[in-house]
């Protein structure tokens, strides 16, 4: 056994975290300026930061993921990080000549207390940033929160920095991304190209992490939200952000700085959350949903009314970020399925309440934590007391997976050991049809192969 | 089509150079070397990292943590920090481990960290840390607990050792922390000299208990990436070697602690472990010699080494059959590749020895090295020891404890006397020594210490090598050039390479590398602008 020392009796914890289901602020913050055009994410911080954020998102993507660092040592942990902020912008822009350096602190930075808007300042003093370039940053403290948190701090910054409102109000929609992948971010793209509506997504990571093989490294690849669509997010005529651990900041950052109202979304996974997106973006760009989007809606629950003997009364257990869960927990659902363990380490005061109302009616015994010590040591603590047929998560679900034979359809971050994710996405109805795909063909796969002989099904 | 220029090194270097702020420039130049045949020229290495360069270096808790305490196993690694730390160091290097029951303890697949919060960083992390440790051993009953501070940890003043030592004596098993904060060095290596000490202050010599066997060794700095230390432990079975301890790969604190019952102690990655080797030879009398397990020839010569050192005609014997056995099917394997990889070119930047060590599978390969360098080596790994007295230590030196060794009054025991040694020295085998990798890269070689990432992507561009060896940031940038770049930390997820059969599965996943017909359909049929000419002209 992988886990062997994993069992089923469960000693409560109030100090050690197991096996977490999270990571830490700044890679969050990482992969979310990345999806700038032209950005250079810096890690302020010592080098193994920035190290394992461009290790882990290099794992997950297998693709380029420039970023660099302030480099600390103990001198600059004692007298501060200024002087290393300060060569490090002056080195970037002679060296990497990015658009934006999108700055992020670490836990090292924090807790010795660098003003990272006084040191950006003075750079800018100094003329270490030439014309119409940008440094900017977000403050994303290791300690608090997930990678999710970091994310959302990234894109908050983005709205603070760059969003501007002038005269003229454009007929444009904001939607603000949630933590999805360049697959995901196209696939709203192409709903909103469908549905005309005009949109400037933010941040936009697709041709940035799924950059096509040309026989030359383009250091800034041609995807990204660009600096203009940046500022020009403060004269669109509403906001939508999905997923709102990620987003709801930003949106109210928006709304207060430029006065543009806003909805709040689960971010599209699964039928209903993705019709709440659809007529929402209905009515703010103020089009039609297109026959085209409505007969793809029509095939997914095609698929699966269809297949509804493989999924019904599953029991699932899943584990990623609650903005994540939340819509695809409720996807499960529909499905007929049994989320009945779900776990993430991100704090969350909101994610109780969402998750009781979609669960409380249909699956009462289901257990749910968000927060700390919510790791998958007690998600699988869980499943040794009572055995599930399906687990969905990230690449550590793998040990489990194979420890307890159980199906696993691999969704969330990171995911370090298939391809794919990228490229095909599990947003919209789309990306239901991808997602239902896998449930079944994990589901599908263990029967075939372990069913006995004699009761081998060609047709299923 | 690629097409190869030949520009001179020295013209390389000053184009590259001309990129950077003079200041950066005039540091960048002492870090890289165009090699001299003979004479071994100074090279700038293990200082400072450059804000804002984009740099391959990781941290000292990497290095510590990841590196050498990871591939351990019966041993709950417990970081003290915020998440990310320990979530990163998660199962990423690949040590493979194979604990001899169902039911020997196997903390390798588990992440273990206090997850400090804000509250924690405010008001310190003591009381949690204590209350961690107590409950990973209530739950998993480990025998050993390691503790790994990470950047906030020196910065709040948490006194890791304290409560080692408090818990300890609480719970009655052995648990020791290290001060390895991502900020300590300039790189990962001052984490493999924090661990070294640790490992040596802790557990080596815990057990007196006698160890059987007539040749007995401990194998230093192998790791056990891709199975590398399980192909090694073949051959020492194959020929009758005791292997106690390899540290650390395969390993557990269990053999550690019987480790100075050894006659001899053999290095692999002189970077991260030599400091150990000296502490054991200056405490119990272990003589320590470097040996190399990567490449065919390198692994007959390292054998032979260990032959020469017991003096022992049977086992000279043992090995010349081994040797001549494994080299007859490592031969016959390589044959046909060969014809395939001769006068290829490579490139290596990874480590702080792989970087040097893999050139001799490239070697055997018929394929030439270009360029090379470490990402955390010292200048004794470029130059050899014999520059360390010359070489300054600076302020993040000095912040890594040098350990205060003496002689052990009742277990100190010289395995050879000083003649013994002497006659051994005459006949070759060197003591205490590494040569680096300089003395064995050919003249015009481009030595580049912690190259960035501008200076790999002039070096591919300009020289176009057929493979590049670097690790997972630099991979895909390189292979987007349309140059295939090999992993030599993770091998891309293969391996072993150690060792006769590792040596042929090198062979073989180069082959395929320079051999994958992906790389000529990179361009579309209506990119290639001469068929569309062609068209036009009919």
């Amino acid at each position: 056994m992988l886990l062997r020392h994993t069992t089923d009796k469960i000693i409560e914890r109030e100090a050690l975290t197991v096996n977490p289901a999270k990571t830490c602020q700044p890679v969050g913050a990482m992969y979310a300026a990345l999806g700038i055009h032209g950005c250079l994410p810096h890690s302020h911080g010592s080098q193994g930061c920035c190290s394992y954020h461009r290790s882990v998102l290099t794992r997950h993507y297998k693709e380029p993921v420039m970023a660099a660092t302030s480099s600390f040592t103990e001198g600059s942990s004692v007298f501060g990080g200024q002087a290393n902020l300060l060569q490090a912008i002056n080195t970037i822009f002679s060296v990497y000549n990015p658009d934006v350096i999108a700055v992020h602190s670490t836990c090292l930075s924090e807790t010795i207390g660098d003003d990272l808007t006084q040191i950006i300042a003075k750079a800018k003093e100094e003329g270490n940033v030439p014309n119409g370039k940008y440094v900017f940053h977000a403050n994303t403290p290791s300690y608090v929160g997930s990678h999710v948190t970091g994310y959302a701090n990234m894109v908050t910054a983005m709205v603070k920095t760059f969003s501007m409102k002038s005269s003229t109000k454009k007929n444009q929609v904001n939607i603000i991304s949630g933590w999805i992948e360049p697959a995901d971010m196209r696939e709203i793209k192409r709903i909103a190209n469908q549905m005309m509506a005009k949109i400037v997504l933010f941040p936009d990571t697709s041709d940035v992490l799924d950059a096509p093989m040309t026989g030359k490294h383009e250091f800034y690849p041609k995807g990204g939200v660009t600096i203009p669509e940046l500022i020009s997010t403060g004269d669109s005529k509403f906001t939508i952000g999905l997923g709102p651990l990620c987003t709801l900041d930003a949106c109210i950052k928006l709304e207060n700085q430029c006065k543009i109202k806003f909805d709040s979304l689960e971010l599209p996974i699964g039928i209903q959350a993705t019709d709440a997106f659809i007529t929402a973006l209905s009515r703010a760009a103020g089009v039609q949903v297109p026959d085209s989007l409505t007969d793809e809606r029509g095939r997914l629950i095609d698929i699966i009314a269809d297949m509804q003997k493989y999924l019904y009364g599953k029991r699932v257990a899943l584990f990623g970020d609650p903005d994540t869960l939340v819509p695809l927990t409720e996807f499960l659902v529909a499905l007929d399925m049994k989320p009945v363990y779900i776990v993430t380490g991100t704090p969350d005061k909101t994610f109780e309440d969402r998750m009781a109302s979609i669960l409380s009616a249909k699956v009462p015994e289901a257990k749910y934590k968000a927060g700390e010590r919510a790791d998958i040591f007690l998600l699988h603590q869980w499943i040794k007391q009572q055995g599930v047929d399906l687990l969905i998560g990230n690449t550590y679900g793998k040990y489990i997976a194979r420890d307890e034979n159980i199906p696993f359809v691999r969704l969330g971050f990171p995911i370090l050991d298939r391809v794919g994710h990228s490229y095909f996405p599990m947003v919209g109805y789309a990306g239901a049809m991808n997602l239902v795909t896998k449930i079944l063909d994990a589901i599908m796969d263990k029967i075939d192969r372990e069913v006995p002989e004699e009761k081998v099904e060609l047709v299923m | 089509m690629k097409t190869k220029v030949t520009m001179d090194p020295e013209r390389w270097k000053a184009e590259v150079l001309t990129k950077y702020p003079s200041k950066v420039a005039k540091k960048r130049a002492k870090s890289i070397v165009v090699n001299e045949g003979d004479e071994v020229k100074q090279i700038q290495a293990n200082i400072r990292t450059i804000p804002g360069i984009i740099t391959q270096r990781g941290c000292t808790y990497a290095g510590c943590k990841g590196v050498v305490l990871g591939p351990t196993r019966d041993i709950i690694n417990l970081v003290h920090g915020p998440i990310g730390c320990s979530f990163y160091a998660w199962l990423t290097r690949r040590n493979q481990t194979l604990p001899p029951t169902p039911d020997s303890p196997n903390f390798m697949m588990y992440a273990f960290s206090t997850d400090m919060q804000d509250s924690n960083i405010v008001f310190g992390g003591e009381i949690k840390l204590k209350q961690a440790i107590r409950e990973a051993f209530e739950i998993f009953k480990p025998k050993n607990i390691g503790i790994f501070s990470t950047c906030p940890v020196g910065l709040i003043g948490d006194d890791v050792h304290a409560v080692a030592r408090e818990m300890k004596a609480e719970l009655g098993i052995n648990i020791f922390g290290f001060s390895c904060e991502g900020y300590k060095g300039v790189s990962q290596s001052a984490g493999h000299h924090i661990a070294n000490n640790g490992v040596f202050k802790h557990v080596v010599g815990l057990n007196d208990t006698p160890v059987e066997g007539k040749f007995k060794v401990n194998l230093l700095g192998e790791y056990n990436i891709g199975g590398d230390a399980f192909e090694i432990e073949r051959i020492f079975e194959k020929i009758g070697i005791t292997l106690i301890s390899t540290f650390s790969g395969n390993s557990t604190i269990d053999s550690f602690e019987q480790s100075h019952h050894a006659d001899l102690n053999m290095i692999m990655c002189h970077r991260s472990i030599n400091y150990l080797a000296e502490m054991m030879e200056t405490k119990f009398g272990i003589p320590w010699i470097k040996v190399n397990f990567i490449g065919a020839d390198a692994t007959a010569k390292s054998l032979r080494k260990i032959a020469q050192y017991f003096g022992d005609a049977g086992l000279a014997t043992k090995v010349e059959e081994v040797i001549a056995e494994e080299m007859a099917f490592v031969a016959k394997e390589l044959e046909p590749i060969k014809a395939r990889t001769q006068d290829k070119t490579a490139m290596l930047f990874v480590g702080g020895s792989r970087a040097h060590h893999y050139q001799e599978l490239f070697n055997e390969l018929g394929m030439k090295t270009l360029s090379a360098g470490y990402e955390f080596g010292h200048r004794d790994d470029y130059e050899g020891r014999r520059v360390i007295p010359t070489i300054q230590i600076d302020a993040d030196s000095r912040n890594i404890e040098e350990i205060h060794v003496e002689a052990d009054p009742t277990r100190y025991k010289p395995r050879k006397t000083e003649a013994e040694l002497k006659a051994l020295e005459a006949q070759g085998l060197q003591f205490s020594e590494y040569e680096g990798m300089m003395t064995e890269m050919g003249k015009g070689a481009l030595v580049i210490d912690d190259i960035s990432h501008y200076e790999m992507e002039k070096l591919v561009e300009i020289y176009q090598p057929d493979v590049f060896c670097a690790g997972i940031k630099e991979k895909y940038c390189v292979q987007k050039m349309g140059i295939p770049l090999k992993q030599l930390h993770s091998y891309d997820y293969g391996g072993p390479y150690a060792g006769f059969e590792g040596a042929v599965n090198f062979y073989k996943d180069i082959d395929m590398i320079v051999s994958t017909s992906i790389w000529k359909m990179v361009k579309a049929p209506w990119q290639k602008e001469s068929v569309i000419e062609a068209e036009y002209a009919l």
